[in-house]
This record gives C-alpha cells, structure tokens and sequence, in this order.
C-alpha cells in the first residue's frame, strides 16, 4: 500500500511536467483546436447525480462517443444530487478541478456559477445557432453563451393514472375546485388521490413551482417585480400554491405515509394505480421507464389547475452539459468534440434511449421519438396550444433555499399557508441580500 | 465468595440479554435485508428472507460499478492507516510534553487543540493552501488533512492519561543516562499503551468512515472511499434496498475485523495499565 | 479566542516539579515535539480557518467577494429559526452528553466488574461505533419507520402507541439524540474503561481490607480517581453535542420543517444554499457560543482533578 502512495507522488511529478510542457506549446494547444488531434485524449465527465438514470445516461453517452472517436477517452464521475451536488459544483470550479464536461442545471442555478469567469463561451459552435431561444436564455449572460442542452425540457404540473381516470369516469380538471372534487372521488373509490412523498423533501414544491406560469399569466411581469422586491408570495396571485399545499392536508386527500414516502416508491404507486394524481415534474417519467416500463403509458400529464380554469403548463427548461475554463489544449478540444456530439443525432438517440425524454427538446437537431412516454404528447398539446410559461428559476435569480422545509410544514399542518408564505418571503430576502440585489 | 459468582452471572446474563436487543438486532436486521429479494428488502419487515440470496447479492454488489466498493475499501484502509500512524506519533509526542511541562508553545498548543475541537475545517480555503502545496486531490493531502483533524481528539486524550504515568519513571529513567527521544520511545509510550490503542481504534473508525473530508478534498472516481462509494450507491439504489443494506455490510466488515483483532489488544493493554498502576 | 491563557494557567497548576532541577530540565520534555503538531495545524488549520474568518465579513459566492462588513452577522441573528434552533441546540446537546457520560460510565463499570461474556459485551458495545453515519441513518431510518420498522410492529403488537418517530415534530429531535447516543456510548465507554482500569488496584485491595462496601468503593475510589475520563468524555461529548449534525442530517435533515434544527445544521443549509459568508460567519458564532461554554466549563473541571 505504500507502494500505491508512492506511485501517485511519482505520476504527480510526471503530472507536473507535463502540465510545464503545456505551457510551452500554448500554439499547439490552440492548434488542435481545430479539431486535428490523432494523439489519444482522456477527458473526464462529471453526470449529474449519482442516482441510476443520471449514471446510465452518462455511462452511455461515454461509451457511444469513445466508440465514434476512439482517440478519445471519456472518464465517466458522479457527483451527490440536490443542493450537496450545487455545493460540490461550485467547490469544483472556484478551486479550478473541475471534469472537462460537466451536466449541469441551467437557468439561475447556472447563472450562480459565476459563468462568465469560469465556464467556456460555446456561442461560437456550429449547433449554437440551432437552440431554441427559451434555451439560449437558460444558459447566457451578458457575454456569452455557455452550455449544450443535455435533456429535454420538461413539464410541472400533475402526472394522473390515466386508467384510474378512465375506471371512474373522470375528466382531466382546468379548475382546482374539480381538483378537489375529482380527488374526492378517487379517495371515495379506495384509491390514494394525492401522492405526497416528504421522504424527499424536495418533492414538496411542486404545488407552488409548478403553479408558476398560472401566477405570470395573470401578472407577466411578476418576477420582475419580485426579483425587485415588489411582488410577494403572501399575497396573491402567488399564493395559490402555498394554499394548495395546505388544501391537499386539510382535506386529507393523500397518503397516509406522506412524512416518509420516497418519490421512486410514489411513482410506483402511480404507475400501478394504487394513486391517482402526482404533483410532479415529468422529468423523472424515467424512474418509471427503468421500474415498471409496461405501466409508463398509463400515465398522464396535466398542467396545475388554476381557480380561474385557464390553467397554464409551467416548462423547465432542458438542463445543459458544459466546458469549465480549466479544460485546455488537447482536452478542451476533446470536451467541445463531446459536447457537439451529444446533440448530433447518434447523440440525440442516446439521450432518447438512455436519458430522458420528458418533453420537446431544445435544439431542431433531435427530435422527439415516436416512442416517448404517453405524457410527453400531453405536454406538446399545451406547447401548441400556446398555453406555457417558464419556471421561475428562469427568469428571476432568487429561489429561497428553505422553500421544500418551509412546504413540508404547511403541508404537513405544522404551519398554515399564509404562515409559511411569509416565512418564505423572509427566506428569499436572505437570498436576495446574499445575491446583492439592487432594493433588497 | 459463592453470592459473587452469582451475582457475575446473573449481571452478565441481564446485561447479554440487553445488548442483544439494543446492538445485535440491529446488526441482524442489516444481515437480514442484505438477504434478501429487492421486494422483500424494500419494506423494511424484520423477517427471515423468504429465499435467501445473500452470495447472489454479494456478488452483484461486488461487481457493481466495476467493483468500486474493493477499490474504495482498499483506498479507505490505505488513508485509515497512514493517518493514524501520523496521528498517534504527533499527538503522542504532543499530549505528552503538555501534560509534563509548562511551556511558552504550550499555550498555543492548547488553542490549536480546542479551537481544532470546535471550528469546522473551511473547506475552499483549505484547497487553496493544498492546491499551493501541490497535494490537493492525492491521497498523501488527504492523509495530512486527516491527520490534522485527527490530533485535536488524540491529544486531549493523550494529556488526560500521561499523568498516570508516575513522574519517578521519567526521573529514574534520565539518570539512567536516557535522553528525551528514548525516554519518550521506551519508557512513557509504552505504559501509555491503553490510550494509544484507544486513540487507535477511535482514530480509525473517525477517518474509515469519514464522508465530507474526502468529498472535498479527494475528488475522482479512481480514489473514491468507502463512505463515498456507500453514499454514490445509496444514490443509485433506491429500488434496491438489499443491495444497499449488503453494501453497509460490506464496507462495516474491515472495522469489524479490525476490532475484534484489536479488542484483545484494548483489553491485555487496559489491563496491562492495571498492573503497571 | 482566549482560552489559551487560562488554560495555560491551569497547566501551571499541575506542578512540573517542586525542587529546582539542573539544566537538563528542558531536554527531558523538549518542546519541539511540539513542531510537527504546530506545522500541521497552522498550515491546514489556522490559514484556513483565519482567512475564512475574513471571508465571514463579506459576500462570497466562491468567485469572488465584496466586503459588507457585519452584515452576514445582522442577518444570521435575524434568522427567524435561530431561536428554535438555539434551544434544540442546547437541548440536544444536553441530552446526548449527559447519557453518554451517565451510561458510558455506568457500562464501563459493568465491563471492568467480574462478569460472565465481558469479552463479547466489550466487543457489542463497541458496535455502533464502527458503523458509519450514513449507514446508520440508513438503517434507523428502517428501523424506526413508522409504518413498516420493526420497532413500531412491536409497540404495536403489544397494544403501545406507535409513534412516528423522525416524522412527528414533538419527537423527532429526541428520537435523534437516542440514535446519536447509541452510536457514540461505545466511545465513552472505552475511555471510561481506560480510565478505571488505569486506578491502582492496591487502592481497592486497601479498601477492602478495612471493610469498605462496593458502594463506598465506587464513591470514593472509582468516581473520583476516573475523574480524568469523566472530564475528557464530558468534553468531548458536549462539544461533540453542540456542533452535532451529522446523525441530524442523515435522518431528517433538520426536519419535518425545522423541527429537528440545531445551529449546526441551520449553518450547513446556508453553506449549502451557497451563502458562503453567512454560514462562514454563523460558524463564527456558533465557534464562540461553544467557547463560551467550554472555556469556563473545562478550566472548572480541570482545577479539580485528582493529580493520581
């Protein structure tokens, strides 16, 4: 064991070396920028996550490329999901030791990552020209344009067992007095109306992230003005959702194991019927592609009802794979051959047999499979119907990291919605002063 | 003499029952669930497996990611090991020289050694200081950061029980013509036996199962810890609880064995304390 | 920040030596043995940690600062579940260190007494210690679930309330100190037992000899000669208790809500929210907090030792 201490200090030398060498032939560097390197590359990956979706997809993609490019190989990392995974992230980058590629979040998770100064401008690629402008928006600043889609875009709204629906006669709610109404039902039947799973906490947002595109529709410039410090979730039209949440507990109308309930075991409950309604993004239709693939089509997707009836669909937009400014010469060349390869159409069919297609994908050159799960059509009927708003994270900096402690209280009836909207306001004034926004 | 030997088995066999309930059940449970079929496993009953599959699981979670759990636990073993050696020696010297003299270090010592206790380790500026040193991301870095985390414990430890050690050996021993380092060597550390294999075995069960040091400080997949592997596995596992439970089994196994090898040690060293007192 | 004197001077307390020595008194004990431990913690410890004591004083996203001054201190005391967190703080710690000491003392008396099975009573306690955290809110979180975990089918096979134990609000901080402290009486119970077995055994064979009961004996031989363990498990487990986060974030992350919240572990949300200043300057805090009670508690604690 000494031995294999020994042996790093040594290739740790050769490292040093080598990076000496690098910094001799910077033109070299930029040369095989062109794309003309025969040397052999090893570049490494970090996926996003470690949870088995995330690792299958970029295990896949690893291998598929190295396959096209054999000079190249491609080291797959995981990293810890959720807010550990942001955390990591940022740690990795500002100590420059980032992977050569990395998946990542897009929208004001990437926005906090400093772009700007850490990542690589992709404006320049030949597919830049080909994302959709939702897209673009998600992954620039000011200067410059910084990530690939890596996904899909996806849905918030409430996945339904359409069989369930079916068996009781019931249609698809606009308003959430049916809502309400439907779920008595379906409860009425013996059947879980509501799945609610604070077993991951992060699964409590959804009735107010996913209510979004319902608050911007009534008011456009909401986030706007709640980026300014103007627009609150105590006050309505945001505060439906919180309100919601609070409904959904009061009239006992989900589970009874809500507290320890973890979302791959929900979706399993969805995907057999033994649950009706889910409110979820359906990003995560992959959990059940992987668990139960006969059942993936007996779900449905329907955007959050609204009091008002005219419900909109609120659209995350597809996450994105990106180059840190660490990854030079040879490597850098490397991750950007990667990175084009991943939308080019052997890599836009990876992304549909091993990622997830959760809805219409963000560049013209993948197309969404003839295949793909049952609510992906639902989603596209809300697309071309015009009836979709961006998620929040889109189009405002500010998210309050306590946002899913302060839903599982009001939806566990430890606080009251108005109570927990206001400590959220609180919460994202934190954020707000922590970011150095201007009138906080 | 009769009503004391009852009472040595009636005590003991209270306190067998007891620990039985309260540590091997709980020990059991995880045998169990890494026995069984993923459905079994995934509801939690404290019940014999229906079919039992424990080799099958062993196998398939040995092999999982082309077998990181070997790697990780022969990466953990390689850390465990240099770190407490490191430790010992420095905090031994270290406790041993406070707790015997009054020095002008002695009271930037005891700050370091409080302050160590309380403040966590500031991890950006950290890998600034390793990234200078050109260790960041190699396991000797992450030896050093171990080691450094690790002396707080050990020397408080180590200062609290040097004063069993009767300050008649030291003098007896200077007379005898021994100069500091053989006074130290041969004389004080080994009667300081049962702290240094207490500081042993806490010491090696702290880094062996240490999770955010090396999560920081020791990134890639090819130096990946035990904790680490059991963590990115927990991720990947959800639907397979057996598994999951079979992969705690097998990286709490080297502890085990480590301590049940070393138990005697605690034991002849406590009690070779005893007779030395 | 100023333990060190007063700790200093309690080190003078226990007299080096009464007669003068010659100058060979400074080579018996020499203070570079002190080096290795100075060099390790000023270069991974002190730099670190000073320079971050900076960074407390601004707005840090990792990339770059700005120097606000107090304002991450006025915002971490306005944070609105400080007080809640305060108490459970405090709460959690008293508990935990309490048991530990009254237990692991307890067991270590048991383990060194003449009984039948010590050996493998010595090797189970130590058990829980060997596992790691994340196994172990792995496999509480099993045990103790409410619906499925074996402890609730028991309870409720003999007709007990089945409670839901990192779920209800009222229970979850408690239900964690008991997890906390069932990993960590193993470590208290090795010092405990280093300590008694480190008593000279011509003291007991005195006591027995003019007629002491067991009971006198533990009271006047064993509790105060293994007074050095005490104060080192006391110390260890209450500072241990107030910076406890660990077992916390491994079952219910602070939750349901923030109903299991400590100081500690509202900090690491904020490191985690990527408020590297606030949760910089919360450490602060939450590093004097800890001083001010250790500082006074372990100078009290130390003046006393019995010198054996």
């Amino acid at each position: 064991m000494f031995r294999s201490v020994a042996s790093r200090r040594v290739s740790f030398a050769i490292r040093g070396i080598a990076l000496m060498s690098l910094a001799l032939t910077v033109n070299g560097g930029a040369r095989s920028l062109a794309g003309v390197t025969a040397n052999p590359v090893t570049i490494s990956l970090l996926a996003g996550g470690n949870d088995p979706a995330a690792l299958k997809f970029a295990t896949d993609l690893a291998a598929a490329f190295t396959k096209a490019n054999p000079e190249i190989t491609v080291k797959v990392n995981t990293r810890p999901g959720g807010t550990d995974g942001d955390n990591l992230v940022k740690t990795r980058l500002a100590t420059r030791t980032m992977d050569d590629v990395f998946f990542y979040n897009s929208g004001s998770l990437m926005q906090a990552l400093n772009p700007d100064s850490q990542l690589v401008d992709l404006s320049g690629q030949p597919w830049a020209k080909l994302l959709t402008r939702d897209f673009k928006q998600a992954v620039s600043t000011s200067k410059g344009m910084y990530g690939a889609p890596s996904s899909s875009t996806f849905n918030g709204g409430i996945m339904y067992n359409k069989k369930v629906y079916a068996k009781l006669g019931l249609q698809v709610p606009t308003t959430w007095v049916q809502f309400i109404s439907n779920s008595q039902k379906i409860k009425a039947a013996g059947i879980i109306p509501v799945l609610v799973s604070y077993g991951d906490t992060w699964t409590s947002q959804l009735f107010v992230l996913a209510d979004f595109a319902n608050v911007s529709r009534q008011v456009p410039n909401w986030s706007t003005m709640y980026t300014s410090n103007k627009a609150k979730y105590s006050n309505a039209p945001a505060l439906a959702g919180f309100t919601h949440t609070a409904e959904v507990f009061n009239k006992q109308l989900m589970n009874k194991d809500y507290a320890t309930l973890t979302f791959v075991n929900a979706l399993k409950l969805l995907a057999t019927g033994q649950a009706a309604q889910y409110p979820m993004i359906t990003a995560i239709i992959s959990n059940v592609v992987q668990a139960n693939p006969a059942q993936v089509n007996d779900i449905g997707y329907f955007a959050m009802p609204t009091d008002s009836g005219t419900p909109r669909a609120t659209v995350w937009a597809a996450n994105g794979a990106y180059i840190p400014k660490s990854s030079t010469g040879d490597k850098l060349a490397a991750a950007l051959k990667f990175v084009a390869f991943l939308n080019s159409p052997a890599g836009c069919g990876i992304q549909a047999t091993s990622g997830t297609v959760a809805g219409p994908f963000a560049i013209s050159t993948c197309k969404v499979p003839a295949d793909a799960p049952a609510l992906v059509a639902d989603e596209l009927k809300y697309q071309a119907a015009g009836q979709t708003g961006l998620a929040l994270e889109f189009v405002s900096p500010i998210k309050g990291p306590n946002l899913e402690k302060i839903l599982v209280q009001v939806g566990s009836g430890i606080s009251t919605a108005q109570a927990g909207a206001a400590l959220y306001d609180q919460d994202v004034t934190q954020q707000a002063q922590q970011l150095g926004l201007p009138g906080w | 003499m009769k009503a004391e030997r009852r009472r040595a088995w009636v005590v003991g066999v209270i306190a067998i029952l007891v620990s039985v309930a309260v540590f091997l059940v709980p020990f059991l449970f995880v045998v169990l669930q890494a026995a069984k079929s993923p459905a079994e496993a995934s509801d939690f009953s404290f019940s014999w497996p229906a079919k039992w599959q424990f080799a099958q699981n062993l196998s398939t979670t040995l092999a999982a990611s082309d077998g990181v759990l070997v790697r990780a636990l022969v990466n953990s073993v390689v850390l465990t090991v240099c770190s407490v050696t490191a430790m010992v020696l420095i905090s031994a010297m270290a406790g041993y020289v406070l707790a015997r003299k009054q020095s002008r270090w002695a009271p930037l010592v005891n700050f370091f050694v409080l302050a160590g206790l309380i403040v966590p380790p500031a991890v950006v500026p950290t890998i600034w200081v390793l990234q200078k040193l050109q260790l960041f991301g190699t396991m000797p870095g992450m030896i050093l950061i171990e080691t450094t985390f690790g002396l707080s414990f050990s020397i408080l430890l180590f200062r609290a029980f040097v004063n069993s050690v009767p300050r008649e050996l030291d003098e007896a021993a200077v007379l005898d013509g021994a100069g500091p380092i053989r006074l130290f060597a041969q004389v004080v550390l080994p009667l300081l036996r049962p702290v240094v294999v207490t500081v042993i075995v806490v010491q090696s069960v702290f880094v062996f199962n240490d999770f955010a040091l090396p999560l920081y400080f020791l990134p890639g997949s090819d130096q990946v810890t035990a904790q680490l592997a059991l963590y990115t596995f927990y991720g990947q596992s959800l639907s397979f609880y057996n598994l999951l439970f079979m992969a705690i089994l097998i990286i709490t196994i080297p502890p085990l064995i480590a301590y049940i090898f070393f138990n005697r040690q605690i034991i002849s060293g406590i009690t070779s304390g005893a007779v030395k007192g | 920040m100023s333990p060190a004197p007063e700790l200093a001077a309690h080190e003078a307390v226990t007299p080096v030596t009464h007669r003068p020595r010659k100058t060979r008194t400074w080579s018996t004990y020499p203070t570079w043995f002190f080096v290795p431990t100075i060099m390790l913690y000023v270069v991974f410890f002190a730099l670190p940690t000073f320079s971050s004591f900076y960074f407390s004083l601004t707005r840090w996203s990792l990339f770059s600062s700005t120097f606000i001054g107090f304002g991450n201190y006025a915002q971490f005391f306005h944070n609105p579940q400080l007080y809640t967190a305060f108490t459970h703080t405090l709460i959690y710690a008293v508990i935990t260190s309490g048991a530990k000491v009254v237990l692991g003392f307890l067991i270590a008396l048991l383990l060194t007494s003449p009984i039948i099975g010590r050996g493998y009573l010595r090797a189970v306690v130590f058990f829980p210690v060997l596992l790691s955290t994340i196994g172990v809110g792995i496999l509480f979180k099993s045990l103790l679930d409410p619906f499925h975990g074996i402890v609730n089918f028991l309870l409720g096979s003999v007709g007990l309330p089945q409670p839901g134990w990192f779920t209800d609000p009222n229970l979850a901080l408690y239900s964690i100190a008991g997890v906390d402290i069932w990993k960590g009486v193993g470590i208290a119970t090795l010092i405990f037992m280093a300590g008694i077995v480190a008593i000279p055994g011509e003291y007991f064979e005195a006591a027995r000899i003019d007629g002491a009961t067991s009971r006198q004996m533990l009271r006047h031989i064993t509790v105060p000669l293994a007074r050095g363990a005490t104060v080192t498990v006391i110390i260890l487990s209450l500072i241990g208790g107030l910076r406890s986060f660990d077992i916390i974030w491994a079952t219910t992350g602070g939750g349901p809500g923030f109903t299991s919240d400590v100081l500690a572990s509202v900090i690491y949300k904020q490191y985690q929210a990527g408020f590297y200043g606030l949760s910089t300057a919360g450490n602060v805090v939450l590093f004097l907090l800890v001083t001010a009670i250790m500082v006074p508690l372990s100078y009290v604690l130390n003046r006393n030792q019995v010198d054996l």
